[in-house]
């Protein structure tokens, strides 16, 4: 199987980590994967500002893939959220003429044929050869769905009711890990709140920190650049600014994966992950050694 | 949102309900019944009063168009879909407020943050830039290099009309 990567706009600049990690799992489950050059942005935070412009923008990004005859696997669930939104808008012969037209200048035209999926619904879907390749990992990890990768259930066809969610569950164990439960599991990090009420976001964060940790889990385990800028790169902040300390690694859906899968840390970009991975590292290598 | 007691009719603009109803995302609004299934399960309304979408729907509905355009609580919304997920009337909550927000915007009042998040778009093709710097932060990472400017949304926002909004 075959598909574009497409990086969106926090992926390649912010968290490159997710990057290494899913282009190394995917190459490890014989998954292959091709840059185009000509992916922007998504039109996610267009839509906010005008909707026609935000069809166009998310609409180009289709035609691209489309004219590559290869379909498109994203790693942030907003970008996922906003080419599936589009290409369903888009199977409507007049939304379609219209949003051509403002393509046409250059050069592009989107007929509606693109595929579009999430990097962890491909891991998902990968999940019985995960399985048999995997190490079991002795860990304690809690899932955070986020949004879009669920929701709005329209443009998901039925894969899982969003309120409750359970591939990512399915994926821990499936490399031997324990999913915990903790409360409020299906909370928004608040990422898309953050340019306009800074304090409502972390907030939100912090609430879903203390969640875990009182679950006791070892690590948290996401599928979005934009919940691990919230929860990985803005932890220390929060516990600062809250006055409690957390602790909590937080590990993209492949970084876990590849953990079983026998990649080494460099080849799942752990080094660049904020919060410190290393007692989690050991706690697996103890468990490693035991066995 | 600040409370006021008393609402001066004239001040009520009948047809703005009509305008939400007529921009996509909007074509809702009048199924609503104010049951506030979507304010009870909401992630942003349960740690801040700022935001209450069903009294957002209620405001909008009766015609208060300056102060749902002004202020600046429509754009609380975080876009999780948890309300939509949920409402019996198939209101489409986030998308209504997206709606309500590309109507502030024709109308002049773009919040300030996505005014920015749109001008990089445009500029950058993209919301984080990308030099040579960051270039070659990923090639020693053994990742490949992206393209640092694409100019196609740019043309994109000349047609739609974005580009006198955010560039």
């Amino acid at each position: 199987m075959k598909y574009a990567l497409f990086l969106g706009c926090t992926v390649p600049v912010r968290t490159m980590a997710y990057e290494i990690s899913t282009r190394n799992v995917m190459k490890k489950l014989g998954i292959s994967l091709v840059d185009l050059e000509d992916f922007g942005c998504c039109g996610f935070p267009l839509e906010s500002i005008d909707h026609d412009t935000y069809l166009s923008v998310a609409a180009r990004n289709l035609a691209v893939a489309e004219a590559a005859n290869v379909p498109v696997m994203t790693m942030c669930s907003a970008c996922n959220g906003s080419l599936l939104k589009a290409n369903l808008a888009m199977q409507d012969k007049t939304t379609r003429d219209k949003i051509n037209a403002n393509l046409k200048p250059i050069n592009r035209q989107y007929n509606g044929t693109t595929v579009v999926k999430h990097a962890a619904r491909v891991l998902y879907e990968t999940m019985d050869t995960i399985k048999e390749m995997a190490t079991p990992l002795n860990l304690k990890v809690a899932a955070h769905y986020g949004c879009h990768y669920t929701k709005p259930s329209e443009i998901y066809e039925d894969f899982e009711d969003p309120e409750v969610p359970y591939s990512l569950e399915e994926l821990i164990s499936a490399v031997g890990a324990s999913p915990v439960p903790y409360e409020n599991k299906k909370q928004c990090c608040g990422g898309s709140v953050m340019g306009i009420d800074e304090s409502v976001s972390l907030e939100m964060v912090r609430e879903k920190l203390s969640h875990i940790k009182k679950a006791g889990a070892d690590a948290m385990v996401l599928v979005c650049p934009f919940c691990d800028v919230m929860y990985d790169i803005n932890q220390k902040r929060i516990e600062n600014q809250a006055g409690e300390q957390f602790g909590i690694p937080v590990l993209f859906l492949p970084q876990l994966i590849g953990l079983a899968l026998g990649l080494t840390p460099d080849e799942l970009g752990l080094k660049l992950n904020r919060v410190s991975v290393r007692k989690l590292l050991k706690t697996l290598g103890d468990g490693n050694e035991q066995e | 949102m600040k409370k006021k007691e008393i609402i001066n009719m004239d001040e009520l603009d009948p047809q703005f309900k009509y305008e939400i109803a007529s921009q996509p995302g909007g074509e809702h609004i009048l199924k609503c019944v104010q049951c506030a299934t979507c304010s009870s399960g909401c992630p942003v309304a349960s740690v801040s009063d700022k935001f209450n979408p069903r009294r957002i729907i209620r405001m909008a509905v009766l015609g208060l168009k300056d102060v749902v355009l002004k202020e600046d609580f429509v754009w609380y919304c975080a876009a999780c879909y948890t309300c939509s997920e949920r409402c019996p009337q198939d209101v489409r909550i986030p998308d209504l407020m997206a709606a309500i927000r590309n109507i502030a915007v024709k109308e002049g009042s773009i919040h300030p943050a996505y005014r920015e998040q749109g001008r990089l778009i445009g500029e950058l093709g993209r919301l984080y830039e990308v030099t040579e710097f960051e270039n070659e932060r990923r090639e020693k990472l053994g990742l490949p290099k992206v393209k640092e400017k694409n100019r196609e949304i740019a043309e994109i926002y000349g047609c739609t009309g974005v580009g006198k909004v955010v560039l």
